[in-house]
């Protein structure tokens, strides 16, 4: 049990260790910020630059947090401060099941539903022209799959704050509203960051719903409706093929490095703030 | 000035609730709307014939029964690591243990480690060994995906099992060997939910194995055969310029969302009836 333990401990050590052994060749013929800010992808004269890929994968991750933070903000403070317990438990599964949902009915879904809105309905009116297929497609699916996430952390998070506190704010005369705004959010803004980075993480590494609805052009988009082709994208369509190119699949593995060493690190530091939160309260 | 903030405040809580919820039935909705007139018999009790993605007959039995493996192997084999970690924290570690909390840290940053990369990290241990992309492979993958979900769900239930059960336990001269079975009855609803959840998960990843278990066109034999998957014949139809075999991707869509349903539906009503036997 101890070794399983150890082991188990071990594991992200193992995968990041086996993940840059394997990125090693790529790395010794350029250095770190000459892969990540060039913008040249091709392959079969050994140009790898991760540039394209960076920026797709941040289009989209912040399209994703600045539709999701908001509505699930407003949402779980209603759920925890105003809904009636019945509504309560009305809300609460259906945000649970929608985080059981695969990934890949989330693209179905992006494909049927979000693409053809943005390319005939939304798209025209800012653009000459879009597919529908861009990193707003991508954003907004994300969104939508980050929802249970961060509203299941929020709803922890809030249930940390004393009650006392908020007693002797309402008791003071202010209304709920104000009470939520200079109470609830201010104690529990700490954990409110960290899950935004939690999710800011969870939304870089989804891959297949976003492979679906982005476009996948390696060129760096200059709007929202532009087609992106985010890292994890990037991966899943090359990785496994064409293992004849030099360097390519220690390119793939690089990208699945990056990948892997920010939400590491993001992780890390967010799951760090909320045990400290849970512990104050213990 | 106050009670207009507060309503306009109230109405836009109001107004974000109804779209996360909403956001779910618009999901189901359009897979069921699209799924439901592609849907036949066939799609479920066949394999794919020749031509089957130029829209000829066939089913998806062999991405069903596919999913269907890798989910139950891989469970299993999770639930098998973690118990015992899971065992070993709550029980033989003295409370605020180094070695418990560093485990819960890293199981914790594990869950946010995104498929691809485990899909990836797996197929390069693969090529490693010199292994083909294979049901074995796409379990093992799968198995540490889930393993996370499965220690923190199982831990959380077994940190509120009552110290006191445990003392009477020992104070009955029982050695902590057998006080796990006390620890295990005790959380068996923690653990059926953990194993439900991990199978929901496992069911519905694409992006782990994708390369570690590949694809086929027939239900894997042994663990040595490639296994098709569900989420991957939806991704695959899916990308065919064909309509008729689009078709066909909404009604794989339909039944991979009408399992994954059933399995967390059936996750809450089994908890449910459980809890009721606790003491």
């Amino acid at each position: 049990m101890l070794i399983l333990t150890v082991l188990s401990v071990l594991l992200a050590v193992l995968i990041g260790a086996g993940l840059y052994i394997r990125s090693l060749p790529l790395l010794e013929t350029a250095t770190l910020p000459e892969l990540l800010a060039a913008s040249e992808w091709k392959p079969f004269k050994g140009l790898f630059g991760f540039l394209p890929f960076i920026l797709g994968t941040l289009w989209v991750t912040i399209i994703a947090i600045l539709i999701t933070l908001p509505l699930c903000l407003l949402g779980s403070i209603y759920i925890y401060e105003y809904a009636h317990h019945r509504i309560r438990k009305v809300i609460v599964p259906f945000v649970d099941m929608l985080s059981g949902i695969p990934p890949v009915v989330f693209g179905v879904w992006g494909v049927l539903f979000i693409v053809p809105l943005i390319g005939d309905h939304i798209a025209p009116h800012f653009v000459e022209f879009s597919t529908g297929y861009s990193v707003l497609a991508g954003g907004i699916v994300l969104a939508v799959m980050i929802f249970p996430l961060i509203i299941s952390i929020l709803l922890e998070v809030f249930g940390t704050i004393p009650k006392e506190l908020k007693d002797a704010s309402l008791s003071l005369g202010a209304t709920q509203w104000q009470t939520v705004k200079f109470i609830l959010l201010k104690k529990s803004l700490p954990g409110i960051i960290a899950a935004t980075v939690l999710a800011i993480s969870r939304a870089f590494g989804e891959t297949i719903a976003v492979l679906m609805v982005c476009g996948n052009m390696p060129e760096a988009p200059h709007s929202v409706f532009d087609a992106g082709y985010p890292l994890p994208a990037l991966i899943a369509n090359n990785y496994g093929e064409m293992l004849s190119v030099p360097l390519y699949d220690s390119a793939l593995l690089f990208a699945a490095l990056i990948l892997f060493a920010i939400i590491f690190l993001f992780n890390g530091v967010s799951r760090m703030v909320l045990a400290r939160i849970e512990r104050k309260i213990a | 000035m106050r009670k207009i903030e507060e309503n306009i405040f109230k109405a836009l809580m109001i107004i974000a609730c109804a779209i996360i919820v909403s956001s779910f039935f618009m999901i189901v909705g359009t897979v069921v709307l699209k799924g439901l007139p592609a849907m036949n018999l066939d799609m479920l009790t066949k394999t794919p014939d020749g031509g089957f993605y130029i829209g000829k007959e066939g089913g998806v039995l062999n991405a069903i029964m596919g999913s269907l493996y890798i989910a139950g192997g891989s469970s299993f084999l999770a639930l098998a690591i973690s118990l015992p970690i899971v065992l070993y924290i709550n029980l033989y570690l003295r409370k605020g243990s180094w070695l418990a909390k560093a485990t819960r840290l890293s199981q914790d940053v594990l869950f946010g480690i995104p498929s691809i990369v485990y899909g990836a990290f797996g197929f390069t241990v693969m090529m490693y060994f010199g292994l083909k992309a294979s049901l074995l492979g796409g379990i093992v993958a799968v198995t540490l995906l889930v393993m996370p979900i499965m220690i923190r769900t199982m831990d959380e239930v077994m940190r509120t099992v009552p110290k006191e059960l445990l003392d009477a336990s020992y104070s009955l001269g029982a050695t902590r060997l057998e006080t796990v079975r006390i620890m295990v009855r005790q959380s068996a609803p923690g653990i059926l939910t953990a194993v439900l959840l991990s199978f929901g998960r496992a069911i519905g990843d694409a992006a782990s194995v994708m390369f570690t278990a590949g694809f086929s066109d027939n239900i894997p034999q042994s663990l040595d055969d490639p296994a098709p998957t569900l989420p991957l014949a939806i991704f695959f139809q899916l990308s065919s310029p064909m309509e008729e075999v689009q078709a066909r991707a909404y009604a794989s869509a339909l039944i991979l969302t009408i399992l994954v349903l059933t399995i967390s539906l059936s996750a809450r009503i089994l908890t449910k009836r459980f809890s009721k036997n606790k003491i």
